[in-house]
């Protein structure tokens, strides 16, 4: 398994000791935001036939559709910014990093559970991303506000869905009422981290590529507290522990069997067309 | 916004080229073409070719990949290089669907983009309602519609049902 670290070595002047160059770290940047959306793509594809109706496998395959369509641009950019040799390009991205080179957050990647856990779980995420792009809109990075121009469009359905779906369970019937409860406290633990800052965060909002996880963290819970109170449900309380460390590439246990099932065709039969 | 064409008159051979890449039929929905639909940016002469400026739908959408190589076996079978360019921004939206485009759909029975969002615009107040927007059916004209499934057959569709002639039937989601 390779080091987190695998990007070319620096080649622009550090900033400071310790810090990567400024091209990894703008490549770290659109790695954690590209991934995020490609495990949860996969993530919500395992709903394909399980979902608890027809509408919903669409539904589900469809929002996974579109964050496969936002990872498959982050990651192409985030290759063209590595420019390593040979450049790798998003399959090679996506197909052939181990583990300890993911930068998305435990969330995504957490096993899915009820059906009232995973619209817990997309509302804290849609909430998220809608805040994220939003404020990437403007990015220094063209292409980068490119795709949040298109992606923001694609979330804000996103979050309506988990909205309309959280509001149904929420002020349905008690099972309904208990069992996204429920799926709210399993998934609590791992939203913090959403919200946190990392290097190549830090780097991207100083240069004006991106912005800092924290400062959206205010909007995305004010929008994710009225929905609930709307739902008649309630906020976790704080959890004893969060979820950390996925933006360096630790994750947890859930994370290879993911990965395993995700590249196994492209590595068992390298460059296969069909 | 209207696509726009430069140097490209329509009698010589780039210039029916050009109008052929512009009847291209989307994958999808054949009964639209992807001038109709909004996705030709521009269309410009470069040296003996074109080069075809498109704007993506949806991130994801399996058919831009469709509509990329039917452009390019246009330039193919006439013997035109032709190179297509991908523009992301401004981003793609509803409202560059044609008249002409939204008419085919809604013959096709598919109801048009209303121009108006299924949830709450960027920035407004939380949808915290159970909403409901007027569809008209595109079979039987009526307006009593109800949405069934806010994601449908394709991602840029959802799917409605008529409570007068009960019929179900596509919408194309206004983006």
């Amino acid at each position: 398994m390779s080091a987190p670290d695998a990007a070319p070595a620096a080649v622009a002047g550090a900033r400071k000791p310790g810090l990567p160059d400024a091209r990894t770290l703008h490549t770290r940047y659109l790695l954690s935001l590209g991934d995020d959306a490609l495990i949860y793509a996969q993530r919500l594809g395992e709903w394909l036939t399980h979902a608890p109706q027809i509408e919903e496998d669409m539904a589900l395959g469809n929002v996974g559709l579109d964050l496969l369509g936002q990872a498959r641009s982050l990651l192409t950019r985030a290759g063209e910014v590595e420019d390593a040799h040979p450049r790798r390009d998003e399959d090679a991205l996506a197909m052939l990093r181990d583990e300890r080179e993911f930068r998305n957050v435990h969330l995504v990647e957490r096993p899915r559970g009820d059906f009232g856990q995973e619209m817990a779980r997309m509302l804290w995420f849609a909430s998220y991303q809608y805040e994220l792009y939003t404020a990437l809109l403007g990015s220094a990075d063209a292409t980068l506000a490119g795709v949040a121009q298109k992606a923001v469009k694609e979330v804000a359905y996103h979050r309506d869905h988990a909205t309309q779906w959280v509001l149904r369970l929420g002020d349905g019937t008690p099972e309904s009422h208990a069992r996204v409860q429920a799926g709210l406290e399993a998934v609590h633990p791992y939203v913090q981290e959403l919200g946190e800052d990392f290097d190549a965060a830090r780097w991207a909002s100083e240069q004006g590529v991106g912005v800092l996880p924290s400062s959206l963290a205010a909007s995305v819970n004010a929008y994710v507290g009225e929905v609930l109170e709307g739902a008649t449900l309630v906020m976790p309380d704080e959890p004893r522990w969060h979820a950390r460390g996925g933006r360096e590439g630790v994750h947890s246990g859930a994370m290879g069997l993911l990965l395993a099932e995700l590249q196994h065709i492209a590595r068992s039969h390298p460059g296969a067309t069909w | 916004m209207p696509s726009r064409t430069s140097d490209v008159g329509p009698t010589d051979l780039l210039g029916r080229v050009a109008q052929a890449v512009r009847a291209v039929p989307d994958p999808e929905i054949p009964v639209i073409t992807i001038e109709d639909l909004g996705v030709i940016r521009e269309v410009e002469r470069v040296g003996d070719g074109l080069r075809v400026t498109i704007t993506p739908t949806y991130s994801g959408c399996p058919a831009m990949r469709a509509m990329e190589e039917a452009v390019l076996d246009v330039g193919r079978r006439a013997g035109v290089p032709v190179e297509v360019v991908t523009r992301l921004s401004p981003a793609w939206t509803t409202d560059w669907m044609s008249e002409q485009g939204r008419e085919s759909l809604r013959r096709f029975g598919i109801a048009p983009p209303t121009g108006e969002r299924a949830h709450a615009a960027a920035g407004g107040p939380v949808g915290l309602t159970l909403q409901a927007r007027q569809v008209t059916c595109p079979l039987c004209g009526s307006p009593d519609t109800e949405e069934i499934a806010r994601f449908g057959s394709t991602a840029c569709k959802a799917l409605r049902r008529c409570l007068a002639c009960r019929e179900p039937f596509d919408e194309f989601k206004t983006l």
